[in-house]
């Protein structure tokens, strides 16, 4: 009885959380007609599947998922491989050239993106990489690196150095003690700075929109914002019937990875 | 350890795959077809509709000038464009507005089309339209910098049975309300909860600028090729009028001042206000979302000393590094045909520059107020500012937060007067060092 309140609390904000889904859910499955009420309905009167077949019929909405879904678990992955053995070495191993690191890598985060794109765009161009997913699926690894750097680097910290040093005494290289005890200890890290990369990239539309010109290559982005006109206008039901398929790829991923998201492995880890 | 490898490799594969199609620069040896991108902002269903089969078309009885579809979006097109130009991979035909095309044109990345412009096409459009597309393409000469296709046009979408009952005149293309018709006509309409008018607010700007050549009102002047902010009694005309309709006569509903242009629609539908001012395309929600039984007439805009109100186009123009300028002009001689701007007029709801379009029997029908929004098309010259240099900045940090202030009751005409004059100056004189 006593812990109503925290029961009330939590539905209220599972119930805050869910909201934006379940409207845009009741919206896709509106008429026109009700969705211009001035009192607006929760369920449909006349629910219709009519914005689902407007915006599936218009676009090529699978094949865009399918090319962003590409992207994204590739710029996911690559950039837990690079970050992982980096944020290591800058939580381990202090020197002034791993400060000076450290310090770029904020630094590199106070640029607005939109001042770098044309030299960017530039550069990819000279590589032959505009127009193509591996360009874009760059372009995400480099600006998703320095903040998963941070992140990994505050889980690796977090592992006491003394077990380590355990493994050491046992007998363990070091490649065997960071493969062995670091990295099974870092897996909520992992899965954390995965899903921040997976999302960052399954989202991002300045980029996309810039690299990929050809409709053949163009992710979901810069597909559902062509149910949009000028100064916010918008289709309403087909943009509300593509953004809710847009949204259940990330939410099965995160479903799946979401498992490996626990705490207190280290607890009882170090004595005192 | 083999199925691990083996999906890493099925990987690397499926992301190789999944590039396919792309490469820019793409250029055609003597026997390829040549290879046109076609960038299009149409976003309506209709539209989009349109713009595929004309393409479909084209492709279908021109062999060798195959055009590709590309679907881009009204709020991002400029960046894209910013970026595409400096490096170089623009597409060949661009769809824009004409306010856009003035940068594009001084910094050299539009062709200009005078010589290259077909004489049919050149004659089917008024050059009223032409005008709002020809632009200093820096060098000190006058050019033409996309073919304008599109119009919009202010009109009156009313609630016939509230618009029947107040027993007023009901105004024609040939005899439109007077404001001083149109400010009578909101009053008598205004009862109880009714209010006679509604005028969404948001982005002020535009509309009350293009209104304001209803009494003259150009808002610049430029002597000495040097452009300044100006608000004499004729720019103070409809801002006036509008003002008094809200504070004075009572007959604007205050709920839908901070509103954007369509967000005013469901209290419409539901009788809350009887008459709403907003620009043609504006019919195309109406006609797919008001409720059964509901009926609307489209009315037009209210006459001042003229009819006269500002217009910018949509336009298609031709990058200047295009690698096949004579295919894509040939190409936008076939999109705006008359019968093609008339399909794709209808598509977007709004006003072809083709006159052989206007005349189609669609644009001319009574259905959905085409007759009236059609007719509307002869009173539209060059929005004032479409030629300013550093309107945009103006708008954005001057006009628009005064023009709210006062239609939020907030600050005195005079006030407006001063801070468009005097703010708007200081923006302008940057532009012009």
């Amino acid at each position: 009885m006593r812990r109503l309140p925290q029961y009330a609390a939590l539905v209220a904000y599972i119930v805050f959380l869910a909201f934006p889904l379940l409207w845009l859910l009741s919206t896709a499955l509106k008429t026109p007609q009700e969705m211009a009420l001035t009192e607006p309905t929760w369920i449909p009167r006349e629910p219709t599947l009519a914005n689902f077949t407007d915006a599936f019929g218009e676009q090529d909405l699978v094949g865009a998922a399918l090319r962003s879904l590409i992207v994204a678990l590739f710029s996911s992955v690559i950039t837990v491989l690079i970050s992982l053995p980096a944020s290591y070495a800058m939580a381990r191993y202090r020197s002034l050239l791993n400060r000076v690191a450290l310090g770029w890598v904020l630094v590199s985060q106070v640029f607005p993106f939109i001042l770098i794109i044309i030299p960017l765009f530039m550069i990819l161009r000279e590589m032959d990489l505009v127009n193509t997913l591996p360009g874009l699926v760059a372009v995400h690894v480099t600006f998703t690196l320095p903040f998963a750097l941070w992140m990994l680097q505050g889980y690796v910290r977090a592992v006491p150095p003394e077990l380590e040093e355990a493994a050491a005494v046992d007998g363990a290289s070091r490649l065997r003690s960071i493969v062995s005890v670091v990295a099974p200890l870092l897996a909520p890290g992992v899965v954390a700075t995965l899903l921040f990369a997976f999302i960052s990239s399954w989202n991002e539309f300045m980029f996309a929109l810039v690299i990929l010109q050809n409709p053949d290559v163009m992710t979901l982005p810069l597909t559902l914002v062509r149910f949009t006109g000028p100064e916010g206008v918008a289709r309403l039901g087909p943009l509300a019937a593509a953004s809710l398929m847009a949204t259940i790829p990330s939410l099965i991923f995160f479903a799946i990875i979401q498992r490996r998201l626990k705490s207190g492995l280290m607890a009882g880890a170090v004595k005192g | 350890m083999r199925i691990k490898s083996a999906l890493a490799v099925a990987a690397v594969a499926a992301l190789t795959a999944a590039c396919g199609g792309g490469g820019g620069g793409e250029t055609s040896s003597p026997n390829e077809p040549v290879k046109i991108d076609f960038l299009s902002l149409a976003w309506q269903k209709e539209s989009v509709a349109a713009n595929k089969q004309l393409v479909e078309e084209w492709n279908k009885a021109n062999p060798n000038i195959q055009v590709t579809y590309v679907q881009g979006s009204w709020d991002n097109v400029n960046d894209q464009l910013v970026t595409q130009f400096a490096g170089g991979t623009a597409p060949d035909v661009i769809h824009n507005d004409s306010p856009a095309l003035a940068g594009f044109a001084t910094d050299g990345y539009l062709l200009d089309l005078s010589d290259k412009l077909p004489a049919e096409l050149k004659n089917d459009i008024p050059q009223a339209a032409w005008d709002t597309v020809t632009f200093d393409g820096g060098k000190g000469e006058q050019g033409v910098y996309g073919v304008p296709f599109l119009q919009e046009s202010q009109v009156i979408i009313a609630n016939k049975k509230l618009l029947e009952a107040a027993e007023v005149r009901v105004p024609t293309a040939d005899a439109p309300w007077t404001w001083d018709e149109f400010s009578a006509a909101a009053k008598k309409m205004t009862k109880g909860d009714t209010y006679g008018v509604a005028w969404p607010m948001k982005s002020p700007v535009n509309k009350t600028l293009n209104l304001a050549l209803n009494f003259g009102g150009t808002f610049f002047q430029t002597a000495g090729g040097k452009t300044t902010v100006k608000v004499g009694p004729e720019e103070r005309e409809v801002l006036q009028r509008i003002h008094d309709q809200l504070y004075k006569d009572k007959s604007a509903d205050p709920a839908a001042l901070g509103q954007g242009t369509a967000d005013p629609l469901p209290a419409f539908y539901k009788g809350k206000f009887a008459l709403l001012p907003a620009g043609v395309y504006l019919r195309q929600q109406v006609a797919e979302q008001a409720p059964d039984g509901f009926e609307w007439v489209t009315l037009p805009g209210p006459k001042g000393t003229t009819t006269q109100q500002g217009a910018v186009s949509q336009t298609l123009s031709i990058a200047q590094e295009s690698e096949h300028p004579d295919e894509a002009m040939k190409f936008i001689s076939f999109f705006l045909n008359g019968p093609n701007q008339a399909k794709l007029a209808k598509g977007d709801w709004l006003l072809p520059t083709s006159q052989k379009a206007a005349a189609d029997p669609a644009m001319t029908s009574e259905e959905n107020g085409w007759d009236v929004a059609t007719a509307s098309a002869k009173d539209l010259v060059v929005a004032p500012f479409l030629k300013v240099n550093g309107f945009d900045e103006w708008k954005s940090k001057v006009a628009t937060p005064v023009l709210q202030e006062y239609f939020a009751n907030k600050i005195t005409i005079d006030e407006v007067a001063k801070r468009l004059v005097e703010d708007g100056n200081k923006v302008l004189e940057r532009y012009q060092r």
